[in-house]
């Protein structure tokens, strides 16, 4: 199958003998570590954990949504549904996965540290998720909340009979994690690289966490002050956003929004990093436009900060105010537009691979582009008139949320499953679940452009009845997607235990990760590398094992897979 | 943990160590100046919608203590750099005597700020529990710590503001609802550093900061420098509202 010498032909390779996995045994060992792999890994089991739950809340909506009136749940109950899915799912999944998991694990070895700025904060970072978590998981068990994941006033500090309280205690608390781990990541990054690691050599994904990581630090404070007035104002009767006191809830929405809408950027810039990774990998091919794409993640984070009213163009602001919102909302499309170019155009004159990864960034370049687009419809304030609070915007930010940031979460836990086990997933099984995968959500919630275009509203339990065909193929194409969920949980599992053994670098690909044994030692590396080479560059790099011509032509070997 | 001047595993040198904690002390600063950012909005525009409201809660405010309590928060911040200051030069007998002066300043502050507090649930002026702002004027017998000519004072104070704003009572809770956020949110801050000072204390004890490595001494002194002074914005933002009249 190929003639090129790579690690994972040839006589069976062995796992090596000390790893970050068996360097010390017990569950103490696990609870109070510092290493930031095994931290990556208590986050992978907590937030996979918390996946489950949002998953489940999504598929009481979709259960409940098959027929027009609603004979699942109640109204109130419904209410619940969509506000647990949405909680969970954004604060407990999206926006820890790719920087707690991948991130923790990733950086120091990308950038050739022992480990983080702060190994002790990166613990504590889990134990506050935890805390945090719990809280909210408490709050389900008392009945859960009904006012949305937005918590709008007066709805959330007056009016509601839900679990209102501890659920924001437990975002709050949640918030924490996320601050100081953008803490850990911002001062890692400046002081800890190895030497002749400069920054216009460290791979796009350590600048997608940086620029994640400033969207943190800047942004997360803000929503826990919110929360902690609207929890204020609920338990203890300060005023702030209540009209019977003469507050304003249109304040609460500003101040909500301005973290959450760079929380969108959290969720996507880490995906976007990892595809950043992938697309060279498998392309054979150095990343087109190295530094438009680092400059774009930081273009995206600051624009970010400047766009949060496009949620509110219908609160009855100045159209001046709702002008120029919209056109920062143009504005903040450019560096996405940017980085997608540039993903494809590193594609032409490479030669590309299929295997598992690859697919999901294609995935990803797909939907991330169709969920992108649709932003642009609604922030062009003509359109949102009409669809705002409908299941077009539902419909939008799943794209970019599932089809964009879930897929660039599934590519990088695929990808880097040999080095964070040791061993390899199996190949065939894995794309046809990628494929289950992109085909399940698809049916999901392409459905759901239609709905809201046609003007099916957003959190409403009843629909009138010529929409239930929709209902029902994005029903369907929900459980094809559960499936298409299921499958990586069950073989990536069962390839940490059995799956084949990887060797150092299997792809082959071009960073410092990859120079290191699989599974990694607790120190990462056992001399500090000294950085001579800049990122992706497949050509200087004889050690990699490739005979990689120039940039016109297709490689004289073929990439060896997995067990194929 | 007994650390003096250890490398911790991570680092490379003694350097980069004391470099990253100081990094990392002023990006979780960032991360505070946001938190209490969000607040001060909340503040300024409602003291602007409902400015005859927050100038009338800022005059029931005792410039004497507010004004006592920044003397005193400036000349903690005063005992702690030259704590630092101890430190680094390796005055292992002052660090300890400036730390604790600090901790006695910052105590002196709660006491003060308690005084305030008691006041303010005394003459009915907590939002959401029977809030009245004419409670003293209408039972001057309850409200004995102010006397009669101040009373009579507020009681003009109070007639001009309601001609100006009928609703005066229900934004004058919002005043109130900054001020109690604001301030204990501040106060929060200030146990936490009360409570990291203490540890500093222990620690410089025990002989634990030198001159080669003094890092918690040095990154504490930063968030007390910090915490006053967001009292320094605090102070104006609510006690000094339209005082010039």
């Amino acid at each position: 199958m190929s003639a090129v010498t790579k690690t994972n032909t040839g006589p069976a390779l062995q796992l090596p003998e000390k790893t970050y996995l068996n360097s010390t045994y017990g569950i103490r060992s696990w609870l109070l570590t510092t290493d930031h792999k095994r931290i990556a890994l208590l986050y992978l089991i907590s937030v996979t954990f918390f996946f489950f739950i949002g998953g489940f809340f999504a598929m009481m909506i979709r259960l409940h949504l098959l027929t027009p009136s609603g004979y699942l749940l109640s109204a109130d109950t419904y209410n619940r549904m969509f506000t647990m899915h949405g909680v969970t799912m954004i604060f407990f999944f999206l926006i820890p996965s790719i920087p707690a998991i991948l991130g923790n694990f990733l950086i120091p070895l990308m950038i050739g540290a022992k480990d983080l700025a702060f190994p002790k904060i990166n613990l504590l970072s889990w134990y506050i998720y935890i805390i945090g978590g719990s809280f909210t998981l408490y709050s389900m068990i008392t009945g859960g909340l009904d006012t949305g994941w937005t918590f709008y006033t007066p709805l959330s500090t007056v009016y509601s009979n839900s679990a209102v309280a501890p659920a924001v205690v437990g975002v709050f608390i949640t918030g924490f994690s996320s601050i100081l781990t953008g803490l850990n990541f911002l001062v890692t990054v400046h002081t800890m690289r190895a030497p002749g690691m400069t920054w216009f050599r460290l791979p796009l994904f350590v600048w997608a966490h940086y620029a994640t990581s400033v969207v943190m630090i800047l942004g997360t404070p803000v929503i826990a002050i919110t929360l902690g007035l609207a929890a204020m104002e609920r338990v203890f009767g300060l005023g702030f956003f209540n009209p019977a006191m003469g507050g304003d809830p249109i304040l609460f929405q500003h101040l909500f929004w301005f973290y959450s809408h760079p929380a969108v950027y959290i969720m996507i810039l880490p995906a976007m990093g990892v595809i950043s990774e992938l697309i060279p990998t498998f392309a054979r091919k150095k990343l087109f436009g190295y530094h438009f794409v680092a400059a774009a993640s930081l273009a995206i984070a600051v624009i970010g900060f400047l766009v949060w009213t496009h949620h509110m163009f219908l609160t009855g602001q100045s159209t001046y105010s709702a002008v120029a919102f919209s056109f920062l909302t143009f504005l903040v499309a450019i560096p996405s537009a940017i980085k997608t170019f540039n993903w494809t155009a590193t594609l032409f004159g490479g030669s590309i691979s299929f295997d598992t990864p690859m697919l999901y960034a294609f995935g990803f370049l797909g939907l991330f582009l169709v969920g992108g687009l649709t932003g642009l419809f609604l922030g062009c304030l003509g359109i949102d008139m009409h669809v705002h609070d409908t299941y077009f915007v539902v419909a939008h930010f799943h794209y970019i949320m599932v089809g964009g940031a879930v897929m660039g979460y599934l590519g990088g836990l695929h990808f880097w499953w040999p080095k964070i086990t040791g061993r390899m997933y199996p190949e065939w099984i894995a794309r046809i679940a990628a494929l289950v995968l992109f085909v399940g959500f698809n049916l999901t919630f392409f459905p759901q452009f239609v709905l809201g275009y046609l003007g099916m509203p957003r959190r409403y339990h009843v629909y009138p009845p010529e929409f239930q065909v929709y209902n029902v193929m994005s029903t369907a194409g929900a459980s094809i997607l559960a499936i298409g969920y299921l499958l990586p949980m069950v073989y990536l599992t069962w390839a940490a235990f059995y799956g084949k053994v990887a060797g150092n670098n299997p792809w082959p690909a071009t960073g410092l990760e990859w120079t290191t044994q699989s599974p990694p030692l607790t120190e990462n590396f056992e001399v500090t590398p000294v950085v001579t080479w800049e990122a992706y560059d497949f050509h200087n790099r004889p050690e990699l094992g490739l005979d990689v011509p120039g940039h016109t032509g297709s490689p004289t070997v073929a990439p060896a897979h997995g067990d194929d | 943990m007994h650390r003096t001047g250890a490398l911790y595993g991570q680092f490379e040198t003694l350097e980069q160590q004391k470099e990253t904690a100081s990094l990392g002390m002023w990006i979780f600063l960032v991360t505070e100046v946001m938190f209490f950012g969000g607040i001060m909005l909340a503040y300024t525009i409602n003291r602007h919608t409902y400015f005859h409201a927050f100038a009338m809660g800022s005059k029931t405010l005792s410039l004497g203590l507010g004004g006592t309590n920044t003397a005193v928060l400036i000349a903690s911040s005063f005992t702690m750099a030259m704590g630092v200051w101890s430190a680094q030069t390796g005055k292992k007998k002052l660090l300890p005597m400036f730390l604790s002066l600090t901790i006695l300043l910052g105590f002196i502050f709660f006491g003060i700020k308690y005084v305030e507090y008691a006041q303010k649930f005394h003459h009915h002026l907590v939002p959401g529990r029977n809030f009245d702002i004419t409670y003293c004027i209408d039972n001057p017998n309850k409200c004995e710590d102010i006397d009669a000519k101040d009373l009579a004072q507020e009681r003009h104070e109070i007639e001009e503001a309601m001609a100006a704003d009928p609703d005066l009572n229900a934004h004058a809770q919002l005043y109130y609802s900054a001020y109690f956020g604001m301030t204990g949110l501040h106060a929060l801050h200030m146990v936490i550093g009360a409570g990291l000072l203490f540890w500093l204390l222990a620690g410089s004890l025990q002989g634990r900061f030198t001159p080669e490595w003094n890092t918690p001494v040095d990154i504490v002194g930063l968030y007390w420098h910090f915490v006053d002074i967001v009292w320094i914005y605090l102070f104006p933002l609510l006690y000094l509202i339209d005082r010039h009249k």
